[in-house]
């Protein structure tokens, strides 16, 4: 299994090599990246089915990685090749998989510089599926940096009308933001009695307090700017609503999750004093950003930039359930990052397949194309629903258990996000009517519904958010005997 | 007195020599594949003098222990050989349309690189002072080599005064330094300052740094930098901005390291604030150039500062990341240069607006171009990431933390200029397809500075090895 594990890291980037290479490449492009990528959903769920749930982690040690590899790689340094998945990593590594598989599905009519685009996506694939299953951080700050490049030229060029502006905000900010985690990663480096950079190891040792505390808000600051958190977040906006479909749903579903991701791994689960200390800021800033971004989200017209804010909000609950430090909100967070990735992924995918038909996104200039576009309409509504958080889908599984393990830590702040739910439902609901409901335009009295494909694309999102709303224990069956030690060192 | 130890340097001049001969025999009419056969072959030569020495043998010395070779020598030369190989490859149309003066270019260029690489080995401030001249005499004339375009004129002219000033004050310091320890001999100042820090001490210290300062364009005595670069020839400007740069610093840090370790604790705060200085102004005003050359200018400054950082460490392993940098440096900035003096042929311009749609046009050039930007610029898995994680992982173990904070903040900042040339390249629709083939003799270069690139970075446990392996040598 560790070969399988590798091959899922290494074959997309290799896919990528072949597309630039290949006589013809234009044209084959996005065959080539549908087998590759197909191939590495199939290698991810084979690495799901034979993962070992019962493997608890210990006090002793406090990270337990399966299918791992370790290589020496740059001996003065301490680094190595070291990769495994442990149960908060592995639904994320397969979740990567799966939303590269369906956006490669969603951009299947890109014509515009084809063997670039396809290419790229699988670039950005091998490294965020490299961050989710690092065990070394100078590897995971190589796989985080990695998929700047990419993605920077995957909203430059293939964007909207503002995408040059909206790119190079998206590097710079995330460039500043992990230039201090580096240095964050260089102190703890030098700061424990064991200089590695092995992550196990780091998180095993204590370190003196007020460097810990320095060391814990620069990784914080890194991550924060992806996740992202109240005031870092203003490059997100721009970002998911100038990049075209397919980038969307991979920014906001699994990009943002490298940022919550490093937190709970990172900051929590390598820091537990120092996060005991900031405990009490988290849950300010998740409070925030929850309240913060359901009401700009309520103000907008165009609904690439309604769904994009109401990700900061979303974002908000991950916080939330990561200040309470209890095992409860822990599995919440983690839970909320899956369920968040294919919600928000689906609702892109439906403003991309309006967007397609009507050629814009402005709220007030859509209406009454539900009579059109039933399907499109029905399973928009169903997206919806899920994203505020209607039992019996992923999103309510997700929010409530944060609700349920972060209330008697921080009572205010989940006050302030469970009312925010009543925000949320109303600019959802709100949205929904205005575009779908209502007297019916002639302008779009012409348009088609789904073909199969979109059908097919759209339908597998939705059993996903289904499956995990109808029966959570599939995914927290993972996520609990990781998380539980990480909460128990943080002492909730 | 060991002449044969000079074998390495006397095969460029040599080289040089039948060049220049070959040129006169043949009327001027010279090819220039044969000049660089030519030269290929003089650079082989004198590479196949340094190899067998090893990195980690025993160092050798002659003419009174005034030159020295060892492992730190050795690096430094097979470093500078390996850039002006490149370089006279990349060269490209340049030496095509240089008629008639082409090979009297070559022999230049050779017979500086001897310079530099006596530079290297020079372990008495004499020599060294003589080396450095030479070096410089020969780099203004290359500067100056398109006469009759103003620009290139006037940047001859420019670094030949101010040049003559550094040296000036340069010569001021080792007089200082002679008269405060009655020695030249690097090592023997060493052992007669034991006294520690005196003020007569410290100014030579402000006059040597000033002039080395000078030599790598460290900030405030950059100011040459930008018009000189923009002005000489392309392939002049990667030159001067890889071989010519790597001497200096090995020079820097022979002196501060052997002559003047008794006031380390001086020099280091001197440098950090060099280093300091130096790579915050670089990447400030890069951010508004236009023109890619002064743009690139602007970035070898910052690129500078972040290299003081690891001089500033002081220590063996900053020592090792100082040599492991100017190799990871050389081949990005060659990288870049080279693409450059090809694209700039092509498009007639070196106006970072006129790449617009150069994917489209050059697909290879635009990919080597933004390679080495964004290694410049710092992003794994390139070799100018590692390069400087080896430089502030040194010196944040020395407790500058300060100033790692800074160099990271300013590499953040960095990316921006960086990403605006790409950003042309790649986002922006070409005016018009430009045709063109490059030449063979370009292409090759290119891509042995983009596969360096590469290399140093994904194995740069194996290169970080050689490169520590000849820092050792320098103190032994």
């Amino acid at each position: 299994m560790e070969l399988t594990l590798n091959l899922a890291i290494w074959l997309p980037l290799a896919g990528a090599l072949l597309i630039v290479v290949l006589p013809g490449g234009e044209r084959w492009a996005r065959w080539v990246a549908l087998l590759v990528s197909g191939l590495a959903l199939i290698l991810a769920l084979l690495l799901l089915f034979n993962f070992h749930r019962d493997l608890a982690a210990t006090d002793a040690a406090w990270l337990v990685p399966q299918f791992s590899t370790q290589v020496p790689w740059i001996t003065q340094l301490g680094a190595s090749y070291s990769v495994g998945l442990d149960g908060l990593s592995l639904p994320l590594f397969v979740l990567n998989a799966l939303l590269v598989f369906l956006a490669v599905l969603v951009s299947w009519q890109t014509s515009l510089r084809a063997r670039e685009y396809f290419a790229l996506v699988l670039v950005l694939e091998t490294a965020v599926a490299g961050v989710f299953s690092s065990l070394d951080l100078l590897l995971f700050f190589l796989f985080w940096e990695l998929e700047l490049a990419p993605m920077f030229l995957l909203i430059g060029i293939w964007g909207g009308a503002r995408r040059e502006y909206a790119a190079m905000k998206f590097i710079l900010y995330t460039v500043a933001g992990s230039a201090l985690m580096l240095l964050g990663i260089l102190l703890l480096y030098l700061s424990g009695p064991s200089h590695t950079f092995d992550i196990r190891v780091l998180g095993g040792q204590t370190y003196p307090a007020a460097i810990g505390a320095g060391i814990w808000l620069l990784l914080f600051v890194g991550f924060a700017v992806k996740l992202p958190v109240f005031p870092l977040h203003t490059w997100l906006p721009d970002a998911h609503t100038e990049a075209p479909t397919a980038i969307s749903v991979l920014l906001a579903g699994v990009l943002l999750k490298m940022g919550a991701y490093g937190i709970l791994r990172m900051n929590l689960g390598m820091l537990p004093e120092a996060t005991r200390q900031f405990s009490t800021l988290l849950a300010v800033l998740a409070a925030v950003s929850i309240v913060y971004g359901a009401l700009v989200a309520m103000m907008q017209t165009d609904l690439k930039r309604l769904i994009a804010n109401s990700s900061v909000s979303h974002m908000g609950y991950v916080l939330l359930g990561a200040s309470a430090l209890t095992p409860i909100a822990l599995q919440g967070a983690a839970f909320q990052l899956v369920s968040h990735g294919m919600i928000t992924g689906l609702l892109f995918v439906m403003v991309g397949l309006v967007y397609d038909r009507t050629h814009t996104r402005e709220i007030p200039a859509l209406g009454g194309i539900a009579k059109r576009m039933p399907f499109i309409a029905t399973f928009f509504v169903v997206a919806g629903l899920a994203s505020l958080g209607l039992p019996g889908m992923a999103g309510f599984a997700a929010e409530f258990l944060v609700f349920l393990g972060a209330f008697p830590v921080h009572a205010i702040a989940t006050i302030a996000g469970v009312a925010t739910i009543v925000l949320t439902a109303g600019y959802l609901l709100w949205m929904l009517e205005r575009v779908f409901f209502g007297p019916e335009r002639p302008e779009w009295s012409h348009l088609p519904d789904m073909n199969r494909l979109e059908a097919l694309t759209v339908g597998a999102f939705v059993v996903v958010i289904v499956g995990l709303g109808v029966y959570p224990s599939i995914l927290s069956d993972i996520l609990i005997p990781t998380l539980t030690p990480i909460a128990s060192r943080l002492g909730g | 007195m060991n002449v044969a130890i000079l074998s390495p340097e006397i095969s460029l001049g040599a080289a040089a020599a039948v060049i220049l001969l070959a040129e006169a025999f043949s009327a001027g009419n010279l090819s220039r594949v044969a000049i660089l056969a030519l030269a290929t072959l003089g650079i082989a030569v004198s590479a196949a003098f340094l190899i067998p020495a090893q990195l980690a043998g025993v160092p050798t010395s002659s003419f009174s222990g005034a030159f020295i070779q060892n492992g730190f020598t050795i690096y430094f030369k097979l470093l500078m050989l390996m850039a002006t190989f490149l370089v006279l490859l990349g060269s490209g149309r340049f030496l095509a349309q240089a008629e008639g003066r082409r090979a009297e270019l070559v022999a230049l260029v050779l017979l500086t690189t001897a310079a530099l690489m006596l530079l290297v080995s020079s372990t008495e401030l004499i020599t060294l002072y003589i080396s450095l001249e030479m070096a410089s005499l020969s780099t203004a004339f290359l500067a100056a080599w398109m006469k009759h375009q103003e620009r290139s004129a006037e940047a001859g002219l420019k670094f030949f005064l101010l040049n003559a000033l550094s040296s000036a004050v340069l010569l001021y310091g080792i007089a200082l330094l002679y008269g405060i320890t009655g020695q030249t001999q690097l090592n023997g100042i060493a052992r007669e300052l034991v006294g520690g820090a005196t003020p007569a001490l410290l100014l030579a210290l402000a006059l040597l740094l000033a002039g080395f300062g000078f030599k790598v364009s460290a900030v405030p005595f950059h100011m040459w930098t930008p018009d000189v670069y923009e002005g000489a020839p392309t392939p002049i400007t990667a030159y001067l901005s890889v071989a010519s740069k790597a001497a200096g610093f090995a020079v820097i840090v022979r002196v501060l390291q052997t002559a003047l370790p008794g006031v380390q604790t001086e020099w280091v705060g001197l440098i950090a604030i060099l280093a300091a200085v130096t790579m915050t102004v670089g990447n400030i005003v890069a951010m508004v150039q236009t023109n890619i050359k002064r743009m690139l200018a602007y970035s070898t400054i910052a690129q500078a500062g972040y290299i003081l950082v690891g001089v500033a460490a002081g220590t063996g392993q900053g020592l090792g990341a100082v040599l492991f940098y100017l190799a990871a440096y050389t081949a990005t900035n060659l990288g870049a240069f080279i693409a450059i003096v090809e694209i700039a042929d092509r498009t007639g311009s070196e106006r970072t607006s006129d790449f617009a749609g150069l994917h489209a046009r050059a697909p290879w050039l635009a990919f080597a171009l933004a390679i080495s930007l964004l290694s410049l610029a710092g992003l794994p898995p390139l070799a100018g990431f590692f390069a400087k994680i080896y430089v502030f992982w040194a010196a944040i173990q020395t407790g500058l933390g300060w100033l790692v904070l800074l160099g990271v903040l300013n590499s953040a900042i960095s990316l921006f200029y960086y990403a605006q040339v790409i950003h042309h390249m790649y986002m922006v629709p070409a005016p018009s397809p430009a045709p063109g083939r490059s030449l063979p003799t370009l292409v090759a270069g290119l891509t042995v500075a983009i596969a360096g690139v590469f290399a140093l970075g994904i194995f740069s446990g194996f290169f970080m090895g050689l490169a520590e392996t000849a820092a050792r040598t320098l103190t032994q």
